[in-house]
Parts: structure tokens; C-alpha cells; sequence
């Protein structure tokens, strides 16, 4: 019988935990690397569209960014109707101007050809208010646009 | 003396912190998106030239409706043939004499363009198209020009319109990047990229 009660007495051994930090920290220099700070906080919803002739947005520094599209969820009391984003909150269509035109005058002189607008327009919208911060954009002679996409087929859009 | 040993370190809350940090990462950045369809918009309305006549022959009208129905001169058309649709009116070079266009390869019929750079393309969208349609179809005339320019930046320099574009980024690039430059202002005047785009239209009640 002596054999048995030794046996009932081991225990399991503990799981060594040890190299959990270095799981995590690898973890953390993934995110590190592959992403970058946000810049500006969305308040509306943001599901772009697939397009594949498209180009990179160098000079980071010279891109201003409008996003349009309907408030995200947690801004259920804007209401349903698709809004423009400047910075990090709800805009008018006559706040454009004064946006631009303070971007613009933040760059040097020289630079100010390279500014490009990137348009972040949630695919949902409608083209009419597009329609109108193009012309507000023109109004101000800020021409470069770039409306950015996901990486994919265009016909992926219409299904 | 009895020689003392160093403490080893207690090293259990390091995945703590490890955790610590990577919650803050997850939650203060994004993958970036930076890329995207670049188009240059028409100058403001008073710097228009408005004298401008364009031959009916010479125009491609594509037309997006309210319920996102794609025609193309007035007859409707799938998304998947619009590119096509678009190369064989650009690069049709029906033009005689003056308007003699010598690269294109198109079918040369009197009845659409004369010539790529007299080609221009209609887009014309109604305020309640979706943006994902309207963003379909800039990306098939978009891709229907840099089809055309990679066709002939190959034949006459051996290398395609795109890989020009990149060598012209490249800082290690070890050709002359004032030619190339030069080069692809001449891909670029073969088939400049006329998409005219008019203000939205009102649907018609």
C-alpha cells in the first residue's frame, strides 16, 4: 500500500511563466513598429472604399486630412445625416475654408504647392456632400486631393 | 568572511509592465492608411476658360445616377468594361492630317476621338450617388490612363509608366532622374488625363 499513498502525494508541477514578458514584449514591438500614433480621434464612421490605382501619401507632414461620413455610434444624438470631420470634431461645410486656409498658412511659403488634402470619406456617403467640399476646396485653390482607399478591387464597391 | 551573494532580481511584474505598454499602444495608434487615388481638381469656377468646345465626337460621357447605375453615352454599361470602354475611345486616333495621332493602336473609327490629347472624359454624378461607386469608377478611367502610358512608356523606353514613377522616388536610383523626369512629361503629354468632372446634378423630380 505504500506505493500508492507516495503517489497521491505529488503534486503538479507549477507552469513556468517566465517567458511570458518576453511573449508581451514581442507583442509591443509588433504594435510599435507596424502602427502610428493617431492623429485625430473619429467621430464619424470611417469605412473607405477599395480602389487599386492608387498612390502613397508621401510628406506626411504636408497632407491635411478631412473625414466625412455618417457619426459613429457613440454620437447617436448628432443624428443620422453624414457629417464632415476637421479635426477632431463635427464641422460645417462653411468651416472648410478657415481650415484650410489656417493649414495653409502654418506651412513655409515654399512647401505650400506639396499640401495635399486626403479625403477620408466613409463609402456610405452620399456624392452630393463630396460634391461640396470639392467646391469649397476649389474656392480656396487647394486642388491636390487624394481620396484614400483600401487596397483592392474597385468592383469589390458595389457588391 | 563569508562572501554575500547578489539578490537576484524579482523579475514576475515584468510582464506587467510589458502589458502596460502594449494597452497603451493598442489604444493610442492605428495601422495608417495612406493610400488613396490622387486627382487634382478643376481650377475655381471665375479662372475657368468657359470658351472651350469640344467636338461631341470627343467626348465620353459617363454618367453615375441616384441609384449608383453606371451609363456610359447614354447607354448602361457594366463597371468590369468601363476600363475598356475608356482605352478604345482614348486610343482610338480617328484624326486625319494635323490631328494624325501615330501611336495609337485603336480602331480608328471616324466616329470618337481624333486624337488622346483632344480625348477628353465626362464625369458626371448625381448628389445621391454613394461614394463607393463614384470612387469605382475614378479608379477605372484612372486605370484606363495608366494602362495606355505603361503601353508606351514600354515600347519607347523599356520600362512601364508606374516603375518610372517609383525610380523617380528612389533616392538610390542610378540613372539620370532629369531625363526620366523629362520622359515621363512625354508619356504624360501622349495621353494627358483630361476627366473633367461636373458639379453634381440634382435629381430631377
Amino acid at each position: 500500500m505504500s506505493i500508492f499513498k507516495k503517489k497521491q502525494k505529488t503534486e503538479l508541477p507549477a507552469i513556468s511563466t517566465a517567458s511570458l514578458p518576453d511573449i508581451v514584449f514581442m507583442l509591443l514591438f509588433f504594435f510599435m513598429v507596424a502602427t502610428v500614433m493617431r492623429n485625430d480621434t473619429l467621430v464619424v464612421k470611417n469605412e473607405l472604399p477599395y480602389a487599386d490605382q492608387i498612390e502613397k501619401l508621401d510628406r506626411k507632414n504636408m497632407v491635411l486630412h478631412i473625414y466625412a461620413g455618417k457619426p459613429s455610434s457613440r454620437y447617436k444624438n448628432v443624428g443620422t445625416e453624414a457629417r464632415i470631420q476637421l479635426n477632431d470634431k463635427f464641422a460645417d461645410i462653411n468651416e472648410i475654408k478657415p481650415f484650410v486656409l489656417e493649414e495653409i498658412k502654418s506651412k513655409p511659403e515654399e512647401l505650400r504647392p506639396y499640401l495635399t488634402t486626403a479625403l477620408k470619406v466613409d463609402k456610405d456617403t452620399k456624392m452630393g456632400l463630396v460634391g461640396d467640399v470639392k467646391k469649397e476646396l476649389r474656392a480656396v485653390n487647394m486642388l491636390r486631393v487624394n481620396y484614400v482607399t483600401k487596397i483592392g478591387e474597385a468592383t469589390n464597391n458595389l457588391k | 568572511m563569508a562572501r554575500r551573494l547578489a539578490p537576484e532580481v524579482n523579475a514576475g511584474s515584468m510582464a506587467d509592465i510589458a502589458f502596460l505598454l502594449l494597452i497603451f499602444f493598442l489604444v493610442s495608434t492605428t495601422i495608417e492608411t495612406d493610400y488613396g487615388i490622387s486627382r487634382r481638381l478643376p481650377p475655381p469656377p471665375e479662372e475657368l476658360e468657359t470658351d472651350m468646345r469640344i467636338k461631341e465626337k470627343n467626348l465620353f460621357r459617363v454618367e453615375l445616377n441616384q441609384v449608383n447605375e453606371l451609363f456610359v453615352e447614354k447607354k448602361p454599361l457594366q463597371l468590369k468594361d468601363l476600363k475598356a470602354a475608356a482605352i478604345a475611345f482614348l486610343d482610338n486616333g480617328g484624326g486625319e492630317k494635323s490631328n494624325h495621332c501615330s501611336y495609337c493602336k485603336g480602331a480608328k473609327d471616324p466616329k470618337s476621338s481624333d486624337n488622346p490629347s483632344r480625348a477628353v472624359i465626362s464625369l458626371i454624378n448625381s448628389r445621391e450617388t454613394n461614394y463607393d461607386a463614384y470612387i469605382a469608377v475614378q479608379n477605372e478611367l484612372v486605370g484606363a490612363y495608366a494602362e495606355l502610358r505603361d503601353r508606351e512608356a514600354l515600347r519607347m523606353y523599356n520600362m512601364s509608366f508606374k516603375q518610372m514613377k517609383d525610380f523617380l522616388k528612389d533616392a538610390n536610383y542610378s540613372g539620370d532622374k532629369t531625363k526620366l523626369k523629362k520622359q515621363m512629361e512625354e508619356i504624360r503629354s501622349m495621353y494627358p488625363e483630361k476627366l473633367s468632372e461636373a458639379e453634381p446634378v440634382m435629381v430631377k423630380l
